[in-house]
Order: structure tokens, then sequence, then C-alpha cells
């Protein structure tokens, strides 16, 4: 192995891979068989942190980045002038094997710029997780891009030796992809999704039935979608999202802040800000939606189609509807006490938990680890104190942004003057 | 007046001095470890040995009165290592021993909050240790890992990597407390070693390990700088994931 081509190739090709923010390895169920390699049974382990603070869990690669498409988003887009290199099959798996044994990843996330075809680079993608599996016995987590476009066949056939396939949406809607990327279309996305989410299905009810049907993509399959580089507002995004999420069964949804990377006039400038804080507000509600029993449509909706800056979009939700307020911690539901601003699902199970022994007060709920000064506005417990003033929503976002120091502060201080 | 009893430092010597207790109806005990013990001016000191016998009737006890989950605590917490953690197991195992309830998950009892917190400060850092350990391929083909962990977590990581790394022979070796895990390709075995003067850990020498080691460690340096996003750079956030003093074992971080 010539290591010094590889360390050129690698620069390239990881350089290139890195605007896909997926990282995650956890939710298969992958164990290690006959002594071999690798386990991926576990929850996720992030092995370091780049220093932008992202997680690095897998080995996250081109297998090229030739590409026959010109996406104005994508830095390796054909007419963008980069160096372009290309792995060989047996170069990521002696990479990912050699990684994986010092204990650096959790495995391999291979994706690929498309050249010929999408089956021509599908088949390659597909035989480097082949030839891990089969050749190298190695378990940990495989994860593949689905390339648009590609058959069902290779689809079928990834999802046996991967944990994870994903295929990036990028732009949330129609209109959006048209402008920015018009060799590509929608339906072309969604084949490849559709294929992998009826053979999950029909993988799962066949191994209730024979038990040695084989695992077929068990970490199921995610998505990707651009943040700020196609106009789209906040509902939008959201929306789509939820769609994904319903309609396909996706594991995640991710977002990513438009990185600027060309002069591109239908793109935001090299030298844009990457909108980190609106990326960070979208996550918020994708966790709203998912574990918190919210419908987007409570935040997000044709009345409200920007999420606020300055407050999370829970707390905004509470001051809209603060009808529902306040929340008695001792009696309240799971379902409402998860809508408390300043409870996470770790305070509510908590507070579950604690409230079966004695009537929890403030100071319970303080050592809980309990925000409580955005909390205090919405409940009562255990004690005669309590809110009493009838305060209005604009009052109360104005004490808790006061009160709270945001780690966001700086970009949103012109709106916290005004209460200032 | 308060009585000192010490224990061999290992969790069923506690465990026996547990046992001591509720035998001899003892009150008023300080437990310390037979190494660390703080001369007192007032009390007795007394000695107690390790039974194993003595020790699984307690592990018994609590089974009947705790889920796996309240035992990890108790193990978990232990493990800390923190200065006097003893009496405030002591302390809990009383509660829960004294409780017709199950009380492992009263979150507003301040001693349960307390072990709580140690659990996840401990379980934190054996997480920390599945991620951080960077193995690296001695002359004599041992993937070998050296590390200081602010807890003894060596005893809680030994599955984790006893089922990943199956087909290769490894050692984890925790400097601060002078001992490793060994997996010889069958069982993993606690082991004391000696290291030769010469050998620093921070360093690959060629002298014991093997020539691609070190090309290894650059193809994971570069691959470690080429996925960093510039514009996105925030090193708080890059610290507080990977606090600078696990900075010196890691392969990625060094010069």
């Amino acid at each position: 192995m010539s290591f010094e081509r590889i360390k050129e190739k690698l620069n390239i090709l990881a350089d290139a891979a890195k605007y896909d923010v997926s990282c995650s390895s956890s939710g298969s169920n992958r164990a290690n068989k006959n002594k071999g390699l690798g386990d991926a049974t576990g929850m996720g382990i992030c092995h370091t942190y780049t220093e932008d603070g992202r997680c690095v869990s897998l080995l996250k690669i081109l297998l090229t980045n030739h590409c026959i498409f010109d996406c104005a988003y994508c830095v390796t887009r054909k007419s963008n002038d980069i160096k372009r290199a290309a792995f060989k099959v047996q170069e990521v798996v002696d990479l990912t094997i050699n990684f994986y044994r010092r204990n650096y990843i959790e495995g391999l996330f291979l994706s690929s710029g498309i050249f010929k075809n999408a089956d021509y680079t599908m088949e390659r993608l597909v035989s480097v997780a082949k030839k891990l599996r089969l050749e190298e016995n190695f378990n940990g987590y495989i994860h593949l891009k689905s390339i648009p476009g590609a058959s069902d066949e290779l689809m079928r056939e990834a999802g046996l030796y991967a944990d994870r396939l994903s295929v990036n949406i990028e732009i949330p809607t129609r209109a959006g992809l048209k402008r920015l990327a018009p060799d590509k279309n929608r339906e072309d996305f969604i084949k490849p999704m559709k294929k992998v989410k009826n053979e999950i299905i029909q993988y799962k009810a066949e191994k209730k039935i024979i038990k040695s049907t084989p695992k077929y993509a068990p970490a199921g399959q995610s998505t990707q979608m651009i943040i700020g580089a196609s106009g789209e507002n906040d509902y939008q995004i959201m929306t789509a999202s939820n769609f994904f999420y319903k309609k396909f069964n996706l594991k995640r949804v991710y977002y990513s802040g438009y990185v600027p990377i060309s002069y591109d006039s239908r793109l935001p400038q090299i030298g844009t800000e990457v909108p980190m804080l609106r990326e960070n507000r979208l996550y918020q509600t994708d966790w709203l939606m998912r574990f918190y029993g919210f419908d987007v449509s409570e935040i997000l909706n044709e009345n409200y189609q920007h999420l606020d800056l300055d407050i999370d979009p829970k707390l905004g939700w509470a001051l809209r509807n603060i009808e529902h307020f306040p929340v008695d911690i001792n009696q309240a539901d799971k379902r409402m006490l998860a809508r408390v601003p300043g409870l996470g699902m770790q305070s509510v199970y908590k507070i579950l938990q604690a409230r079966k022994f004695r009537q929890l007060n403030w100071e319970h709920l303080k050592r809980l680890g309990v925000a409580l000064n955005r909390a205090k506005y919405f409940i009562v417990c255990n004690s005669n104190q309590f809110e009493r003033r009838d305060l209005q929503p604009a009052t109360i976002k104005g004490l808790i942004l006061q009160n709270s120091k945001s780690k966001f502060r700086n970009a949103t201080s012109s709106q916290l003057n005004l209460f200032g | 007046m308060q009585q000192v009893l010490t224990y061999d430092g290992s969790f069923e010597g506690f465990l026996s001095v547990v046992f001591k207790i509720y035998e001899e109806k003892l009150v008023h005990v300080d437990i310390q470890k037979v190494a660390h013990v703080q001369p007192s001016f007032f009390g007795a000191v007394a000695e107690v040995l390790t039974s194993k016998e003595h020790a699984d009737r307690v592990w018994k006890g609590l089974k009947k009165k705790l889920t796996t989950y309240g035992r990890n605590q108790i193990y978990y917490s232990f493990l800390s290592e923190e200065l006097a953690v003893e009496n405030i197991l002591l302390d809990y195992i009383q509660q829960v021993f004294a409780s017709k309830e199950n009380i492992e998950k009263d979150f507003s009892n301040l001693t349960v909050l307390k072990l709580a917190k140690i659990t996840k400060s401990v379980g934190r850092e054996k997480h920390r240790m599945e991620a951080f350990v960077r193995f690296r391929l001695t002359k004599d083909n041992l993937y070998f890992a050296s590390i200081e962990p602010d807890f003894n977590v060596l005893p809680l990581i030994s599955k984790h990597f006893k089922s990943r790394y199956a087909d290769q022979k490894w050692m984890i070796y925790d400097i601060k407390r002078k001992y490793g895990l060994y997996y010889n390709l069958h069982t993993v075995e606690i082991v004391a070693m000696e290291f030769p003067k010469s050998f620093d850990f921070t360093k690959t020498s060629d002298d014991f390990f093997a020539n691609a080691e070190l090309e290894f460690q650059e193809l994971w340096q570069n691959y470690f700088k080429s996925t960093n996003i510039e514009s996105r750079k925030n090193m708080l956030l890059h610290v507080r994931h990977v606090p600078k003093r696990y900075w010196k074992y890691l392969s990625e971080k060094q010069p």
C-alpha cells in the first residue's frame, strides 16, 4: 500500500464528503459473529470531534469526486475546478479495517460522485460493503449512499450489507431543485428511498416467520436537506421533513446549514455566514416532533412560517398557547410535562419517578436539573410560592431572555435589546 | 465515637465491610481504603478482611431490593474512587435495606441523587474510554493502548472491547492505576506490567511499534484535518467534547 498516494486521495475525498453531516453509528443490531472483527450492537460512539464540534464516528469518504452532474450547491459539481481522485475498492476496504482495528472509527460512511451512471456507481459502493462483510468478516457499521436513480436490484443488495442507507434530498422543494440541480429530478431521489423502505418492511415481516432471514439495513434510512441555499422557509423545510419521516419511515432527517462554496449567482456568496442558529432551531423542532409528542403543525403552519431565532421553538409554542399553563408538576401527565419550557425528556422522566415518593417542590426540581429560569413561569408544584402575576407572553419572554445566557447571544443581540 | 473500618480497596472488600456493619450492628463508622487510611485522633481503626462469602451475601440481599440499574449504580459509584464514596454508598445501602419499596429512582432523595450523579460521571468516563482508546500495533502484533482515566473504568469496558476486537490481540493499560486488560484471543486477563525505562507512552517509537504504525496514525491525522469545516470552527465546543486532558493519547492530536 503506497501511503503517499493514499494520503493524497484521503485528503481530497474526505474533504469532499464532509458536507454530509450524518455521522450516526447507532440503531443497528449487528453483533460480532464467528470471532470476526467489529460489533455494531451498542449505542453510537463519537471517537473524536472535529474542530467545528461535529462528531467523528465513521470514516466518511467519497469513493470518487468525479461527477457527471452539475448541481450548483455541490462542491464536486462537474464544472468546479478542483482536484479529482478515486479510490480503488480494495483501498477503501484496507483503510476501513486498519482504522477500525485501532479504534479510530465505528465503521464506514461511503458516498460517491456519480461517474458513468447511477447503477455503475451504486455497484461499486455495494462491492465495498460486500467485500467488508464477506471477505473480512467485518461487523462494524456501514452507511452507504443510495445513488439517485439506482436500480431496485442494486438497492436490494445494498441493504443486505449496509446498516444504514441514505439519499440526500438536499433541496427541500421541487422548484428549488429545478433551479439548482436541473439535471436531477425528485423522482430519482424518491425511487431508491421507496425501494429500501419496502424491503425493510418485507424483511422484517419475513424475519418473524423465518428466523434465518438476513438483516436488511437494520439502522434504517436517513436523508439531509441543505438550509439557506434555495430560499425555503422553515415551514416548507419542516413540512418536507415531516413528509419523509411519515412516508418513508426515516430514522433521521439532517439539516445542514449551507456553507458557501461557489460564486454562482443563484446561491449565497462565499463569505456569507453559515446559518448555524437557524440550523439549531430546525433540529430543536425535529426533536419536538420525534421525542416530545408535538405535531409539526403546532409549531409551524400557515400563520407561523418562521421559527423564532431568539427563543427555542418549545418556548415559542408555550407563549402562543399560554392558556395550557400553569402545569402542576405533581399531577400532569407525561405528554403535558414534555411541553413545559425548561423540561427535557430526562427531567420529565425523573419527575415521573420521583413524584411517586413524595410531592415535589422547587428545591427538588432544582436538584433534578430542571431549568427553572424558564420553567417557573409555566408550572406550579408543592409550594405556595409561584408566579402570581398575570404575565403576558411578551413579558415572560422578556424576563426569560434577560435571565438566561444563550450560546447564541451575539447572534440575537438585536432582539435582546428590545427588552434590555 | 466514630470507628474507622479499613478494607483492601476491592469491591468485595467493601461489601465485606458492609456485612460486618450489619452483623455487629455498628454505628458511626467511617470506611477507608487501607492504603490511604487517615490517622484518626479519636476512634479506633480496625481492618476488615475481605470475604467472598460475606460479599456475596450482601450482594444477594441487594438483588432482592434493587434492579440491575440500582446495583450498577453501586458498582459504578464505587469505581469512581471518590473520597469517602464508601460512606455515601453505606448510607445508600442502609436506606435500601430499610425501605419496603425500591428507592433507586427516588430522585428527590439526596443520597439517591448523589449516587445518580456519581454514576453518571463514571458512565461518561466509561463511554469516553470506549471512544478515546487508540490502539497502536506493536512489533509483536499486539494492539496496545494506554489511558489515564479519571475513574477506574477498566472493569467496565472489558466486555465492550472483547466483543468488538475478537480476532486481534489487544491490551489496554491504565497508567495511573498501573494495571491493564489483556485479550489473548480467548479471554480477557487483568495484568500488571513492567515497562522498560526507555518506553514513553506518548511516543510511537519503532523500537516497540510496527513499521506501518506511524503511517496509519498520519493517515488518521490527515483525515481528522480534512473532515473539519473551517467556516464552522468552534473550539469551545470541540474542547467540551474532547477535553484537553485526553489529548496526550489521541493519535489525531499528536504533533
